[in-house]
């Protein structure tokens, strides 16, 4: 009997801990049944007509948008990007050894901070930039002030900081790759593209497909980059839903109302944790029968 | 070596090379930027005067922006968060790794979810919250909330370097007369401390880098550097070399930690889903 309640024993402290977060959660969701802003502090209660007016205004589905714009963007330039430079460094020449090192050091500021850097950098008429891009006869983009260029440059600083990450998680992946298949194609002579389109991706799928969630759900709830960088601007072009939940619920402080905006985010994300997780699983399961270790 | 093959080594190498300017250059520029005097901000770009004048107001108090205090609060609130989900999640990842109890995959799930929950979810009731009960701008507060941050990670890493051991090691302490609670401390315990290490100075970074917590639910006194670096790009004149100065003091740490635990990165990265 002791033995058998012991790990719930050692548990429970985690999970009070993690309760202090739940309750809050359940706060916010009950909150969101309520009119509850600054200028009604006794709420009435409105049932779901927080969610009604979320699903039937033109902002949320502008918000929608832009955030999977941007999601799918950042997470495909990032696992495009990442998985190249864990290719090249892979073939671990001196150069790719000594820059190897350093591969961490963007992944490892802020992203708020990454963004104030790009923000200085990307300064219409002073940054480096445009100073930089002037002799090819670019000197004056307006990079953060028109409404694609600022979602390109918010997508950019995420690359930035991000892009690291797959290729650390993919190089760990090439690294670990049984070497014998290799050998093999070596032996018969095989090209280096049909090596890395039969051999190299299918094996190194799993592991750059770990990067790709956590890539892809982590944009969905961009905030600080896009806060630190456009505040949501120009006009409402890169406004995400976490900057419109921080909108509404802060800035203009109608509480309920925002936090049923990240209730909505929430229910997104958390759908697609659950389908790209089994979807992981699978694939996994499949590159574990291409090549038993 | 085939001149083929050479080419395609220097093409490597160069491409590399390329993605390292790009990934290096913000950094470098902010130093460049960090060390202009006010009055060659605007023009000779990358040649002036260097100073240190700029880390001088930073780090002075002036501007009536408090940078030091700020960066003694993000190692406050970044240690506590790190100590605090220690000690609750060390047993718990201890637990989960060596039982098979009933739940035990969902729960962790539950912990692992904490990682994909967007922030603000949870930071709108806890301003509410924390403004009725006085936690609002607190440190307390801080380290409450960044245990969002720090526990699933701790649980998360330590969980799978736990799972690595061998349960004979502790059985064959037990069969010496240990308790199972000396079996964890002088047996499982040393053995993934560089684990421990490992996980705690990443959880520190992620809670130092965190960025939206402190902006909703700090003010002032329990700001951290996060949110008052961005304090340098207000006001009426923009004060670049400040601002630029803020933000290399503020990746100091992270990056210094970051260099000396990166052998053991990928696994807390991938929260375990990937081992090294």
């Amino acid at each position: 009997m002791r033995l058998a309640l012991r790990p719930y024993v050692l548990i429970v402290p985690a999970l009070l801990l993690t309760c202090g977060i739940l309750y809050p959660f359940g706060l916010g969701l009950y909150y969101t049944l309520f009119d509850f802003s600054a200028s009604k502090p006794q709420p009435d209660m409105v049932r779901f007509e927080n969610y009604q007016t979320v699903f039937t205004q033109d902002a949320f589905w502008n918000s929608a948008w832009v955030t999977v714009l941007y999601a799918v963007g950042a997470a495909a330039a990032e696992t495009f990007l990442g998985v190249a430079v864990a290719l090249l460094l892979h073939r671990s020449s001196i150069v790719g050894r000594v820059l190897e090192k350093i591969l961490i050091l963007p992944l490892m500021i802020a992203p708020v901070i990454a963004a104030i850097i790009w923000k200085l950098m990307l300064q219409p008429s002073v940054g480096v930039i445009n100073y930089l891009l002037k002799p090819v006869g670019l000197g004056d983009v307006q990079w953060t002030d028109t409404p694609t260029g600022a979602l390109l440059s918010s997508i950019a600083v995420d690359v930035w900081v991000y892009t690291p990450f797959v290729a650390i998680l993919a190089l760990a992946g090439l690294r670990s790759l049984p070497t014998s298949p290799f050998e093999a194609a070596a032996v018969d002579g095989a090209s280096w593209w049909y090596t890395f389109r039969r051999l190299t991706l299918p094996m190194l799928w799993p592991y750059v497909l770990v990067a790709v969630i956590f890539r892809f759900m982590d944009s969905l709830k961009v905030f600080d980059i896009i806060y630190a960088l456009t505040e949501g601007g120009p006009g409402d072009s890169t406004v995400v839903l976490q900057i419109r939940a921080y909108l509404e619920a802060i800035r203009f402080q109608r509480y309920s109302f925002g936090i049923s905006y990240t209730i909505v985010l929430w229910a997104v994300v958390y759908l697609a944790a659950m389908v790209l997780v089994r979807h992981l699983g699978k694939i996994q399961r499949k590159a574990a029968e291409v090549a038993p270790k | 070596m085939t001149l083929r093959k050479r080419l395609s080594g220097w093409l490597a190498d160069a491409a590399l090379i390329v993605y390292f300017v790009f990934a290096l250059f913000p950094i470098a520029w902010m130093l460049i930027l960090s060390l202009k005097p006010t009055n060659e901000l605007f023009s000779t770009y990358f040649s002036f005067s260097p100073t240190l004048d700029g880390y001088r107001t930073v780090l002075g108090d002036s501007e009536g922006i408090p940078f030091v205090r700020f960066f003694v609060n993000s190692l406050v609130v970044s240690l506590g968060a790190v100590l605090l989900s220690l000690l609750v999640g060390l047993p718990a990842a201890y637990a989960s790794a060596r039982w098979r109890f009933r739940g035990s995959e969902n729960l962790m799930f539950t912990l692992l979810s904490f990682r994909f929950a967007p922030e603000l979810t949870v930071i709108i009731p806890l301003f509410v919250l924390y403004q009725k009960l006085g936690l609002f701008d607190t440190y307390v507060g801080m380290i409450w909330v960044l245990q969002l941050v720090t526990l699933p990670l701790i649980v998360w890493i330590m969980r799978s370097y736990f799972a690595d051991l061998t349960p004979e090691l502790e059985q064959a302490a037990l069969l010496d007369g240990y308790t199972r609670k000396q079996a964890f401390f002088r047996v499982a315990l040393p053995l993934v401390k560089p684990g421990v290490a490992a996980v705690s100075l990443l959880a520190f970074i992620f809670a130092w880098n965190n960025f939206v917590f402190p902006l909703i639910l700090t003010s002032n006194e329990a700001q951290t550097v996060t949110v008052g670096a961005l304090s340098f790009l207000g006001g009426d004149r923009p004060k670049y070399n400040l601002t630029a100065a803020a933000a290399l003091v503020s990746v100091v740490p992270p990056l210094l930690l970051a260099l000396t635990i990166q052998r053991y990165l990928v696994r807390g990265l991938s929260f375990g889903a990937v081992k090294s």
